[in-house]
């Protein structure tokens, strides 16, 4: 059975109804990982041998009548920043190479109940601080839909890996935007879910108040399926809400004719790629046809989210940062003379530039004479950010905008300019300032045949209205397309 | 607003960072033109806005004091870089 064009819920029914044994779903992944992944390094870990086991344990379990749960014997994939008891979580890191956590993340430890199986752990940028996934110190991860050019980031394993139908799904992570964007670059759904819907509990700390994990798959109904089994509350995440899921696949198919779809004028600015704000704006066309109403809006405060995140971000990776000191677990530098100076070792050779980078841009925002000009003032300013977008909510359902203000670049192109690079979060940064949930759907192509990008933007907790207005627009527009790497490598279409 | 090399260094001191020559010259550099993007800030009046920290209002959340989870003191051990026995081994903190 090919299994390359079926979404995630459809193999889960072949396995469920005994057309397919979990087996060879897993092998069909495994062999693709083996065939393209080479060229993809989408993955940093694959646990051959556990997902053999599992999917063997799945098949028996089946056998005797029992299934254990809405994933029962599905292969999924993971981002390398989930802890995962006895198998190694690095983080994209130098300093968690040979870290084995000692515990489940609540994500994997609620995938794992649902029956999934895992691929493997896939690749991200280090410690999750990057637009491209090169900042990985296992190497950058390439797109499916070009190799000479980035994924996007932090979660670019993961986007990759689900566009080149080397995992049918994976759960990322979002701090400004590192699920969205490279959805949207790969051409595939990522979900950013409202903060504190999904537990944090195993999630290795970047920024803890702007820190979600989501699904990033090829169906809006995949992603609306994932969420609802990784969603709920946690007593081990104090910032986990205690809220009812709803059941957001039944919002799958319902009228949008009615809704109003808020369109903001600061989302569509010089600089961005002409290409992306057509397909958008044709994609917001489609709404209107579907009988949405268009209202045109102001987020007047857009144009400062980017200053305040690269404060707020740092500041608060700076901190969760300082737990890695080489004393009990993680890298340790080989010799030193003294306990300062094998911190400073330890921390100059376990950690890559772009982390250093943001850990000096933290502690300085929060020392001594700088605390309030940067880092009280960013908090002030997020709290504008905030009020525009509550303001927006009081006469808009959702927001429409595009996710990033290009397609992928080139590997290499940004690297060296961190500021430049920064920009590419410009239109995601702002919904995890706010703590809203966001989604990033493809919305066609530009000239090179590269996948552009719809973010839809939803009110605190209603992830179900995002999921009826994405998949009405899913429908107008076509469903993600998994790609084979090789053939379509470096030529435009 | 530029950031000396000075400051660079004292910075690195503060965050434990070791940085080479060739580093504190790339931050000094790199950090300067972020720290003046950030300027924009200041264009603002927020003295009467309130911070935000979390964008999710909540308040602490208590629970009794009891273990929750189980010895894991070997699988915890066997991470660390050096040990002795059931203990972290560190360099020497006090002089002689």
């Amino acid at each position: 059975m090919d299994l390359k064009n079926l979404t995630l819920e459809e193999i889960a029914r072949e396995i469920r109804e005994g057309r397919l044994s979990s087996r060879d779903a897993t092998e069909y992944y495994l062999e693709r990982i083996s065939s393209f992944d080479g060229a993809v390094n989408s993955y940093i870990t694959v646990t051959e041998e556990r997902a053999r086991e599992e999917a063997a344990a799945c098949d028996e379990e089946q056998a005797r009548g029992k299934l254990k749960g809405p994933l029962h014997g599905v292969p999924v994939g993971l981002k390398d920043i989930f802890c995962t008891k006895g198998v190694r979580t690095t983080c994209g890191s130098r300093m968690l190479e040979n870290f084995i956590p000692p515990y489940d993340s609540e994500v994997y430890r609620r995938l794992r109940e649902a029956g999934a199986v895992l691929l493997g752990k896939q690749n991200m940028d280090e410690f999750a601080m990057g637009s491209s996934t090169e900042t990985s110190y296992f190497g950058p991860t390439r797109n499916p839909h070009d190799l000479s050019r980035i994924p996007g980031g932090s979660s670019g394993g993961s986007a990759a890996a689900v566009a080149a139908g080397l995992s049918p799904t994976s759960v990322g992570t979002d701090t400004g935007g590192s699920i969205r964007q490279p959805a949207a670059l790969c051409g595939v759904v990522g979900m950013k879910p409202t903060y504190g819907r999904v537990s944090r509990f195993g999630m290795v700390a970047f920024a803890s108040s702007l820190d979600q994990a989501g699904p990033i798959t090829t169906s809006v109904r995949d992603a609306a399926f994932l969420l609802g089994v990784i969603s709920g509350h946690d007593p081990k995440d104090s910032t986990s809400v205690n809220v009812d899921v709803p059941d957001y696949l039944s919002f799958c198919g319902r009228e949008v004719s009615g809704m109003t779809v808020g369109v903001p004028e600061e989302y569509f600015i010089e600089g961005m790629e002409e290409e992306v704000r057509k397909r958008v704006e044709e994609a917001v066309e489609r709404l209107s046809s579907l009988g949405c109403r268009i209202e045109r809006i102001r987020l007047p405060h857009t144009d400062y989210a980017l200053a305040c995140y690269y404060i707020v971000a740092p500041a608060e990776a700076s901190s969760n940062l300082a737990r890695y000191d080489g004393v009990k677990y993680g890298y340790r530098t080989e010799s030193y003379e003294g306990l300062i100076d094998m911190y400073m070792k330890t921390r100059a050779e376990g950690f890559g530039s772009e982390v250093k980078r943001r850990i000096m841009l933290g502690t300085y925002a929060l020392s001594a004479g700088y605390y309030e000009a940067f880092y009280g003032k960013a908090l002030r300013v997020r709290s504008l950010i905030k009020r525009d977008f509550l303001k927006a909510f009081e006469t808009v359902d959702v927001i429409v905008a595009p996710t990033s203000p290009t397609t992928a670049f080139g590997l290499g192109e940004r690297l060296h300019d961190p500021l430049t690079m920064y920009l590419s979060d410009i239109f995601t940064i702002p919904v995890n300032l706010a703590g809203l949930p966001a989604i990033s759907i493809p919305c066609g192509e530009d000239g090179k045949g590269l996948p552009v990008g719809v973010q839809i933007i939803g009110k605190h907790f209603r992830e179900e209205e995002i999921f009826q207005v994405a998949f009405a627009l899913e429908s107008e527009l076509g469903r993600a397309r998994v790609v084979d790497p090789e053939s379509t490598a470096g030529e435009g279409e | 607003m530029a950031i000396t090399r000075e400051e660079v260094l004292h910075i690195a001191r503060l965050a434990r960072l070791a940085l080479t020559e060739d580093e504190v010259s790339l931050f000094t550099e790199q950090l300067g033109k972020i720290l003046d993007y950030m300027a924009k800030l200041n264009e603002l009046d927020v003295a009467d806005v309130e911070p935000t920290a979390h964008a999710i209002e909540m308040t602490n959340v208590l629970r009794e004091d009891v273990v929750t989870n189980g010895d894991q003191r070997e699988e915890i051990l066997s991470n660390a870089p050096d040990r002795s026995g059931d203990c972290f081994r560190v360099p020497r903190i006090l002089e002689d």
